[in-house]
């Protein structure tokens, strides 16, 4: 009987320490993906969580609740304990574009704790092959000039596919027939089969399909060229300078989750994008990894905070 | 041709070495269990699996997740025999022959012959793939929104033929399916529609939940009601394999079922999903006594089934060769690929051939494999039935709301099971089919989507179905089969009337 009393109080102690970093984590990590196995955020998180697992000491597993473009599963994560074993993957439409998509929703983007950037995938303009434009700025004079009759496909209300090419539309000023699809796929199919004029979509998704000539892309949105596809134009040398936009993935941890668990969350995060291996898989995909100055908590936040209003600029306008 | 065999000879090298058999075994064994087990499905099988493939090379991870994929639609057909309950849409209509098969005490006959379709099915396939799989891509993309809609029209009306009964009764509820189907987030102005404020029906009813309500725990319900039907399953249990006149009733379902399982699984948009039903529907047409079908038709099982995994099989070609995943699971081979560092698109064979090959070729060794894992186990899986039911029906319910849960941690699918339950349980005491339902609601997504995408496009002008000649022909053929369908009972009731006269 002493033992077992003895043993209950252990654990009630062991408990009691469970929150602080000294003896973080003591168990598996849930971190919450909110799109589907298989998607560029979910392989992200799935590159990032296994190094961190090997700084934390324990397995930190991907759970994908999907669903609402994202906000179901952030909202269950966002909600959870705040006590370091729910974290989230978050993203540019979940925390940057959901405010203004969604006028019900259920968690503050910028209240979240913060954890720090993993990685962003660049944004490409793409057009089916026979698009009659041969760079970006004659790709912008005939979707002005054909506002009317061109259509613009995407993967559905929140995704990065539909954000992304919103504000392509609103920076010039056009208002073409939008096609949803309930995914990259679909879309992409009839972007290949010519029923669809162009879209706007991460690096990953559609760079084969244009090394195979299948699709044409006028523009890429980052600062500069991607090694994936040297050939493509930045929109900058384009002539759209203002369009910069990129699908960011980060981190992030519910509301009041202690400073020092969020440090240690954030050391490990650096950790892995420090680590070869796991760089050279993310690069793999084309993604674009955070600077030393971009990695810290306090930067994620103030970039949050820019992101909510940027979009809802963009998104509320019309 | 000699490239053919080269390309073979390359993939089954790869196929062969001791790992990659492995693997495969692996796959297939996992495959078959989750298929077994109710609600556990593919996609959540081959997402828990994925970190475990970082350590393995590309091939083998691939080939050990497609396994996991085709094995789960062998599996998923001994549930649907033996319990009635649909792991996945492509399995419900199994459920309508392949349960009353054992019923009847044939339990084994309806695995056996799932087993060996499925079988031929596949190899038929796995050739087709290395054969003709570049050409075959290409009429995905003759496939526009408005092709798939009247596609799915098509498919709906298929669902008529479906129903054991009642015409009338069976289009009510496919027009209630429709309706379930558009429960949640509107595709085009992101409102939610007919959610009730409640956050879990914002991405819409779950199938999962839905099939498993009203076919298995409905079937529970019903088998409580009196004692002595209740044991009905178990009392004999008869042969295991099929004999020979068996064999030759389901040669012919066979091979169509492949036919047009195979055809339909390219489509872009899980076509797959209409492959069973298609062929069902066409067996039933075919026969000589379609009276037959709904008590137990063996050709009722061996054409959806060997339908079901030839689609599964052959949905790997826009995957391959285009790197456009058609379906869920295909979307996650994607994003397995993707971690390992190919990006799938249509350079895959060329750049990586001993990767395509050797999936070709697995395909192939894994339909073997699946074979011979299987038709030992039927065995095993009748022998389950002699267990008393009410030991039996407890552990069923246990099963089904575990792998419910598992699906998406979710307790509202649960709870959403058991109101699908007692709604399936009121539906047969009125008399109406879940079948033609489920059919409404799997095609009721989709339909909307394209229906509204092809109007997107065509800027409002219903023209587009008819002035597009693929369209227009395949809702031809709805319209024949819908009179074809319809003018018998049209007729059987004037015949009622005149002699009431």
């Amino acid at each position: 009987m002493k033992r077992f009393i003895a043993a209950i109080a252990a654990a009630g102690v062991l408990y009691s320490f469970a929150a602080s970093a000294q003896t973080y984590p003591v168990k598996s990590i849930v971190m919450i993906v909110p799109f589907a196995a298989g998607g560029p955020t979910d392989i992200i998180a799935r590159f990032v969580g296994d190094h961190m697992s090997r700084t934390l000491g324990q397995q930190v597993v991907i759970e994908n609740v999907v669903g609402a473009g994202g906000t179901t599963g952030i909202t269950r994560a966002a909600t959870s304990p705040p006590d370091g074993y729910t974290i989230m993957m978050g993203h540019m439409g979940t925390h940057g574009a959901a405010p203004a998509l969604y006028p019900g929703l259920k968690y503050d983007p910028t209240a979240v704790e913060a954890v720090g950037m993993a990685a962003s995938t660049p944004i490409l303009i793409v057009a089916k092959k026979d698009f009659p434009a041969r760079d970006l700025k004659e790709f912008i004079a005939y979707a002005k000039a054909n506002a009317g009759k061109i259509n613009q496909a995407h993967a559905g209300i929140g995704a990065v596919s539909q954000i992304t090419c919103a504000l392509l539309n609103s920076q010039l000023g056009i208002n073409p027939t939008a096609v949803p699809y309930s995914g990259t796929g679909p879309a992409l199919n009839d972007l290949m089969s010519g029923q669809i004029d162009y879209m706007c979509d991460q690096i990953v998704n559609l760079v084969e399909q244009i090394k195979a000539g299948n699709i044409r892309a006028f523009g890429i949105a980052s600062p500069a060229r991607s090694p994936a596809l040297p050939d493509v134009p930045t929109t900058i040398e384009g002539g759209l300078p203002e369009y910069q936009v990129q699908a960011w993935n980060a981190v992030f941890a519910p509301h009041g989750t202690p400073k020092d668990i969020v440090a240690r969350l954030n050391d490990a995060l650096g950790k892995a994008l420090a680590d070869d291996v796991t760089r050279n898989r993310l690069l793999g995909l084309g993604a674009v990894l955070p600077g030393k100055a971009e990695q810290t908590s306090e930067a994620l936040a103030a970039f949050v905070k820019a992101e909510v209003a940027r979009w809802n600029a963009a998104l509320l306008k019309r | 041709m000699s490239d053919l065999l080269a390309n073979l000879y390359l993939g089954f090298g790869v196929a062969l070495s001791l790992k990659n058999l492995g693997l495969c075994f692996v796959g297939c064994m996992v495959g078959t269990l989750i298929g077994v087990l109710p609600g556990v499905g593919p996609i959540a099988t081959i997402a828990m699996l994925l970190p475990i493939t970082f350590g393995i090379d590309p091939t083998g991870a691939l080939i050990m997740l497609a396994g996991i994929y085709y094995g789960a639609q062998y599996g998923g057909s001994t549930t649907s025999i033996l319990v009635n309950i649909p792991g996945e849409a492509t399995s419900v209509v199994t459920c309508l022959d392949g349960h009353q098969m054992a019923r009847q005490g044939r339990a084994g006959v309806a695995l056996g012959i799932a087993a060996i379709g499925s079988f031929f099915a596949g190899c038929v396939s796995t050739i087709f793939i290395a054969a003709i799989g570049v050409p075959l891509s290409k009429v995905a993309q003759l496939f526009g929104p408005a092709e798939y809609f009247s596609l799915m029209v098509m498919g709906l009306v298929f669902a008529t033929v479906l129903a054991r009964g009642s015409v009338l009764k069976a289009i009510c509820m496919i027009l209630l399916g429709l309706l379930f189907a558009t429960v949640g987030t509107d595709l085009v102005t992101g409102q939610e529609r007919l959610t009730l404020g409640i956050q879990d029906l914002s991405d819409g009813i779950d199938f999962a939940p839905m099939a498993m309500g009203m076919f298995g725990f409905a079937e529970i319900i019903k088998n409580l009601e009196n004692v002595e039907t209740r044991d009905v399953v178990q009392q004999k249990i008869g042969r295991l394999m099929p004999n020979l006149e068996e064999y030759k009733q389901s040669a012919w379902p066979i091979i169509r079922g492949t036919v047009v399982g195979g055809i339909l699984g390219i489509l872009p948009g899980n076509g797959a999903v209409l492959g069973p039903f298609a062929s069902y529907t066409l067996e039933k047409k075919l026969a000589k006594d379609p009276s037959r079908f709904g008590k137990g038709a063996i050709e009722g099982v061996a054409g959806p089934e060997s339908a079901n995994n030839a689609g599964a099989q052959t949905a790997f070609i826009p995957l391959l060769t285009l790197g456009i995943p058609p379906n869920a699971v295909m979307a996650l081979m994607v994003g397995a690929m993707t971690i390992h560092g190919i990006v799938p698109g249509p350079q895959v064979m060329t750049k990586n051939p001993e990767l395509f090959w050797g999936m070709v070729a697995s395909m192939w060794v894994g339909n073997a494999m699946l074979v011979i894992i299987n038709l030992p186990l039927i065995g095993m899986w009748v022998s389950l039935l002699k267990v008393p039911y009410r030991l039996m029906f407890p552990a069923i319910g246990i099963f089904c709301c575990i792998g419910i849960y598992s699906i998406n941690n979710s307790v509202n699918d649960v709870v959403s099971t058991a109101a699908f339950s007692i709604f399936g349980y009121a539906l047969v005491k009125f008399g109406f089919e879940p079948a033609p339902m489920l059919l409404g609601f799997v095609l009721g997504k989709l339909m909307e989507e394209k229906l509204r995408q092809a109007m997107i496009l065509s800027r409002g002008s219903f023209m587009t179905f008819v002035e597009r000649p693929l369209s227009a022909a395949l809702l031809a053929v709805a319209l024949i089969m819908l009179i074809v369908a319809v003018l018998p009972s049209i007729r059987a009731k004037r015949d009622v009337v005149f002699v009431e006269d």
